[in-house]
């Protein structure tokens, strides 16, 4: 121990300051959201230096995630709710996924214009995601959106978007795709020009199709790029709060609600500041994120045994 | 692969493209670039109709436009603009300097040395990266709240360090990867500091990466709601761009034309300084990820 110490005294000094950090600023927060998540502690309870008050929650053991875990409407519908979380990631992590491939495809080609293209197309990334909120709350307006008026002018029904219906979540899922799909293009787009240009020549001597060159070169070599933009993309999806409670917000809207926007709904929200209940979704959301991530990871080593 | 640009491996053209595929490729480009860059357009139009006509029953490109909105918001008329403005760069601005300049010193010692406990940290920030808000929002408003923190600044920007130090820590340490070790090797060898080799050879080496990790740290807290919507003081003047728009936004009554004019005044330099970095940041953010 010692002597470790005297060997890399340097790299523990230069570390320092950081897992001091992320200790007091992270480890002990999650510590004491776990601990709260036992507790009964809401607005009322939690000490309140300015006001001169101490703490007065008290433990009540495995109530709240019994509470939440019952699916009960009043805890937020545990189940459905996190089966909407799972449609919305998924829906939109495959069509920002399947629309960034696709341009990126198209783009990896020489031809007229290409640079103007890339720029026009990474534009939506550019625009901080609030004001694309905004933008597109503005559009989906029922009456008087460009989107709807659209739709008038070529006569197609006239939707209310953001309603309390299942469309206001088809909604924000085209606005996080227009978000989502930038990053996705462009990292993809960087692991296409990493293939090297002989193997598809050699596959093209050989009379491969199109296709065949597109599932036996290009998918393989996309397979690092891939598996990390979609893990990224899930997790980020997963909790993606501003593009949902700015566009359907600030009303919470049932029909768009996933579980991170209903844990900020249960701590910020007028009269039910429950941030025992808050804190009990972080975790689970936590855990659920965590489970997924080590089925991820063993999934990947496994295809690439195989591969 | 590294923060250093992809060198571009140009595919050969197979054969000459049809006129009718080159058509359907141009087309679909075209469909595409317009639908990204529409809303854009849609808000830039929409800034220079007043309220009222913002939300008219048939489309118009111009209708009664002039600048009066953006006069109203640069005035202070309609919402605190300049005090959001002030607010989002000073909060952006100490969360930059503060998380470059931890994550410099720790990615420079996960890069450089084998120590035990170096992987587990590298982990754990990878982990850290997965954290959804809501785990930690209640007890870091504790901890605001006990440190007398909470509704100001200072809390807030400590509250993104938790997100952009790990992450850049993780930018950097693939980019300091990128440069040769024997550089530290000859400025030891010349006697200098394992510390002095940091500061003096490898910071000044890495200045695009830090650059780009700069400009990530001041993005994500610039852009950043739910926490500023959450910890932030209730008072107009204390508030953030990302906060201080919703102000535009009541339950009964939207004033789009004047959150149009808001919105351009802060996409605009975003924009523009993005279309400056973009490229570095694409392969900077494939590299870091691409490592773990």
């Amino acid at each position: 121990m010692r002597r470790s110490l005297e060997r890399h005294w340097y790299a523990y000094a230069m570390v320092a300051p950081v897992v001091v950090v992320l200790a007091v600023l992270v480890l002990y927060p999650l510590v004491q959201g776990i601990w709260f998540t036992l507790t009964d502690i809401n607005e009322s309870t939690i000490a309140n230096p300015v006001l001169d008050r101490p703490a007065s929650y008290s433990f009540v053991g495995l109530r709240n995630y019994l509470n939440v875990l019952s699916g009960d409407s009043s805890f937020g519908s545990f189940w459905s709710t996190l089966l909407r979380t799972i449609i919305w990631t998924a829906s939109c992590v495959v069509l920002t996924y399947g629309v960034g491939l696709g341009l990126a495809l198209l783009l990896n080609r020489p031809m007229r214009a290409r640079a103007l293209y890339r720029v026009l197309l990474i534009l939506p990334w550019a625009v901080p995601v609030f004001i694309s909120a905004f933008a597109w709350k503005f559009m989906f307006n029922s009456q008087f959106g460009v989107i709807n008026q659209l739709l008038g002018a070529v006569g197609l029904g006239q939707p209310v978007w953001l309603g309390q219906t299942d469309l206001a979540l088809v909604a924000v899922v085209i606005v996080n795709v227009w978000v989502g799909v930038p990053f996705m293009m462009l990292a993809l787009l960087g692991g296409l020009q990493s293939i090297p240009a002989d193997l598809y020549e050699a596959a093209e001597v050989d009379g491969a199709t199109p296709w065949q060159r597109f599932r036996d070169i290009t998918l393989p070599g996309l397979r690092s790029v891939s598996s990390t933009v979609v893990l990224l993309g899930i997790i980020w999806t997963f909790n993606m709060f501003p593009v949902i409670y700015l566009v359907t917000g600030p009303a919470a809207n049932p029909n768009t609600r996933i579980l991170v926007t209903y844990a900020f709904e249960r701590f910020f929200s007028g009269a039910s500041r429950d941030y025992a209940v808050a804190s009990t979704y972080g975790v689970l959301i936590l855990s659920v994120l965590l489970v997924f991530a080590t089925f991820y990871r063993r999934a990947l080593r496994r295809q690439e045994a195989f591969a | 692969m590294s923060i250093v640009q992809v060198p571009v491996t140009r595919i050969p053209l197979r054969g000459k493209r049809s006129r009718g595929r080159s058509v359907a490729l141009h087309a679909t480009l075209v469909v595409a670039s317009l639908i990204a860059v529409f809303p854009v357009f849609w808000v830039l139009v929409t800034s220079f109709k007043p309220d009222a006509r913002a939300v008219a029953p048939t489309i118009r490109l111009f209708d009664e436009s002039s600048l009066a909105n953006y006069g109203d918001v640069l005035s202070g008329q309609q919402g605190d603009f300049l005090a959001w403005v002030a607010n989002s760069v000073e909060i952006a601005l100490l969360t930059t300097v503060i998380a470059v300049f931890l994550s410099a010193t720790t990615g420079y010692a996960v890069s450089r040395f084998r120590f035990p406990g170096s992987r587990k940290l590298l982990l754990s920030f990878l982990v850290v990266q997965m954290f959804p808000f809501a785990v930690l929002i209640v007890p870091l408003f504790n901890v605001l709240l006990t440190l007398g923190l909470q509704g100001t600044s200072i809390g807030l920007v400590l509250v993104y360090c938790t997100t952009s130090v790990p992450f850049c820590t993780y930018m950097l340490k693939g980019y300091f990867d990128t440069i040769p070790g024997d550089i530290d090797e000859s400025g030891r060898v010349d006697g200098l500091s394992p510390f002095g080799v940091f500061w003096r050879l490898v910071l000044p080496l890495a200045r695009p990466g830090l650059a780009v990790t700069a400009f990530y740290a001041f993005l994500t807290a610039w852009g950043e709601v739910a926490f500023a919507s959450a910890f932030l003081s209730a008072s107009d003047e204390s508030k953030t761009l990302a906060v201080g728009l919703q102000v535009f936004v009541q339950q009964n009554r939207v004033e789009w034309g004047h959150l149009a004019a808001a919105s351009i005044l802060v996409a605009i330099p975003a924009v523009a300084v993005f279309y400056l970095v973009q490229r570095f940041l694409v392969t900077g953010l494939a590299a870091g990820a691409v490592k773990g």
